[in-house]
């Protein structure tokens, strides 16, 4: 990296580093609870508000924006296409179709067990949908997306009918529409194995910035392209079915947040990845808090206020002019 | 060297390659010429292992492209396609530096930092280094593909029609500094050319394809004669002599 796009990325990690530092302590601050940080360590209900029920929520918020973030990126990076997002392209629906059918099947399955088998569920349907995208014309960049909502869409309505013929309609909202209030703890660190999954991405971020590249150029410089694809598509899927099957699913934030970051920094993921991890983090923390702020004392769920915050940031990036640096 | 005995080649019902056997020895460059769907491109790609290996065997330096490790091959050979995108919003200096991707898998030594910079300043793109390839023009684009080919630093270079794109001045520079890594660091090239005359210009050998097979094999002096020509591209054209290099007028 040259000097000055070092010193650039360096200033934006500051910048990025204080936001998520404020919103972290300003989240463990807002809630209906009463929890005044004088009394803190004097009042052991304030104490216990907050680490039973703040602190998780914040993490759950964090670490839930990073992953779905870079989920997205990588989504991005495996389909080459920038318009596409688990939430959006089947990933996030495979999941749901997963948990649906162990909590009708195994009802008194364990979260983690449940946790699997949406993962799988999600590596099946986003297999599919990658295979699918992969044989569509590159020259029409819009048929991937378009095809991603139509598959997601699909797989979506099969969810909504057998949840409705077995009289779960109600389950589905809580994995379709994202919602911190019920995070406690033990009831979110599943979410830090996504964190883990983050990390690995990081571990492989040249092997990624070669695959969007293509499959050619990735061989050609002795990637092995099959395996990488495998280890995308695992990261993909775990990270979004864990979203899923904890929080529900937060749409727009693996569209936007890539996105965003590509524009300011370019794609090269070893520089590029902290910053998408970092402000996924803050983006979905940030519409939480606000969440939380705006009917106070009652809520809006994290997934509606994403769905408003997200589609409006999307549609900028649509209709602001592309930026040449 | 490079040693294709017996290769072939089908698509479905069509025929792409038919029975090909061709030794290119280390060093020089060789261009490989004929009219479109002859073949070019697919005997490069199943060269470079991009496609599998159907029929016959293919080996480079003595390992076969099929059997051997895509890492190791990696640092023999490096091919640049004819249709490469590159839709990452990455530097000119980001995207040199993944040319040494197979020897440090991404980590870059000072080694690695000299070569990007030499192969930078080889292919002119040193003020330009700092510039996303996507604000680059479809010429400059070109030579960024070529110099990370080149950065990768192998002995054999395999390019698909790199010319695609570059005006005349860049075309003969890119001419002149394979001819230059050819002669001075002992690279073995290999060309798929369509300007004919850039590669009487410049190889040392030229091979002739048409549907599938080859149909001539020689120097440039040998190849470029008007019965030959006629024979290849199926239209009679004038050739002339300059300076001992070969000139074919074909445009009228």
């Amino acid at each position: 990296m040259s000097i000055a796009a070092a010193k650039q990325s360096s200033k934006t990690g500051w910048i990025a580093g204080l936001m998520l530092a404020i919103l972290f302590v300003f989240s463990l601050c807002v809630g209906v609870g009463d929890m005044p940080i004088s009394r803190l360590f004097s009042d052991g209900r304030a104490l216990e508000l907050l680490l039973v029920s703040r602190l998780p929520r914040t993490l759950a918020a964090i670490l839930a924006g990073a992953g779905l973030a870079i989920a997205g990126l990588i989504m991005q990076t495996l389909a080459r296409n920038r318009y596409v997002e688990p939430s959006t392209a089947g990933t996030a629906q495979s999941a749901e179709l997963g948990i649906l059918l162990v909590t009708l099947l195994l009802p008194s399955a364990s979260l983690l067990f449940k946790s699997l088998a949406a993962s799988a569920a999600a590596l099946l349907g986003t297999s599919l949908f990658l295979m699918t995208a992969h044989r569509l014309p590159p020259t029409q960049p819009f048929l991937v997306p378009l095809f991603g909502l139509v598959y997601g869409g699909v797989i979506g309505a099969a969810v909504t009918f057998v949840a409705w013929r077995a009289d779960l309609l109600q389950y589905l909202s809580v994995w379709t529409n994202g919602d911190f209030s019920g995070v406690l703890r033990g009831r979110y660190e599943l979410l830090w194995l996504g964190a883990l999954m983050v990390v690995v991405a990081w571990i492989v971020a040249d092997r990624l910035t070669i695959m969007a590249l293509g499959r050619d150029a990735s061989i050609g410089l002795g990637l092995d392209y099959a395996r990488m694809l495998q280890l995308g598509l695992i990261i993909v899927s775990v990270i979004s079915a864990l979203s899923v099957v904890v929080v529900g699913m937060i749409p727009f934030v693996g569209l936007v947040v890539p996105n965003i970051v590509s524009r300011l920094m370019g794609d090269n993921m070893r520089g590029t990845l902290p910053f998408v991890a970092a402000s996924g983090a803050i983006l979905v923390l940030g519409c939480d808090i606000l969440g939380r702020l705006l009917r106070y004392p009652y809520e809006i769920p994290v997934g509606t206020m994403m769905g408003c915050v997200g589609g409006l940031i999307f549609l900028w990036l649509l209709f602001r002019r592309p930026s040449h640096v | 060297m490079i040693r294709i005995e017996n290769v072939s080649l089908r698509h479905g019902q069509t025929q792409i390659l038919h029975d090909i056997s061709l030794t290119i020895p280390k060093g020089g460059i060789t261009a490989l010429v004929g009219p479109n769907g002859a073949g070019k491109s697919s005997l490069l790609s199943l060269i470079a292992r991009l496609q599998p290996l159907q029929a016959g065997r293919i080996s480079v330096d003595g390992f076969p492209v099929d059997t051997t490790p895509n890492r190791d091959l990696a640092r023999i050979l490096a091919i640049l396609r004819q249709d490469s995108i590159v839709t990452s919003r990455l530097r000119v200096r980001e995207l040199v530096g993944f040319g040494r991707f197979p020897h440090g898998r991404g980590r870059l030594t000072p080694d690695d930092y000299a070569i990007i910079d030499q192969s930078l300043q080889q292919f002119d793109l040193t003020d330009l280094s700092d510039r996303f390839i996507e604000t680059l023009s479809g010429g400059q684009r070109q030579r960024a593909l070529v110099a990370m080919a080149f950065a990768q630093g192998t002995d054999y270079l395999l390019l698909d029609e790199p010319l695609n794109n570059l005006d005349m001045y860049f075309a003969r520079e890119l001419m002149r500094s394979l001819r230059r890594i050819a002669d001075e660091n002992g690279k073995t090239i290999v060309i798929v050319l369509h300007d004919i005359n850039q590669a009487g210009a410049h190889a040392d050998r030229i091979v002739a394809m048409k549907a599938g097979r080859i149909v001539a094999d020689g120097t440039p002096s040998d190849l470029l004669t008007p019965n030959t020509l006629q024979a290849i591209f199926g239209f009679e054209m004038r050739v002339e002599t300059f300076d001992d290099t070969p000139v074919v007028l074909h445009f009228r």
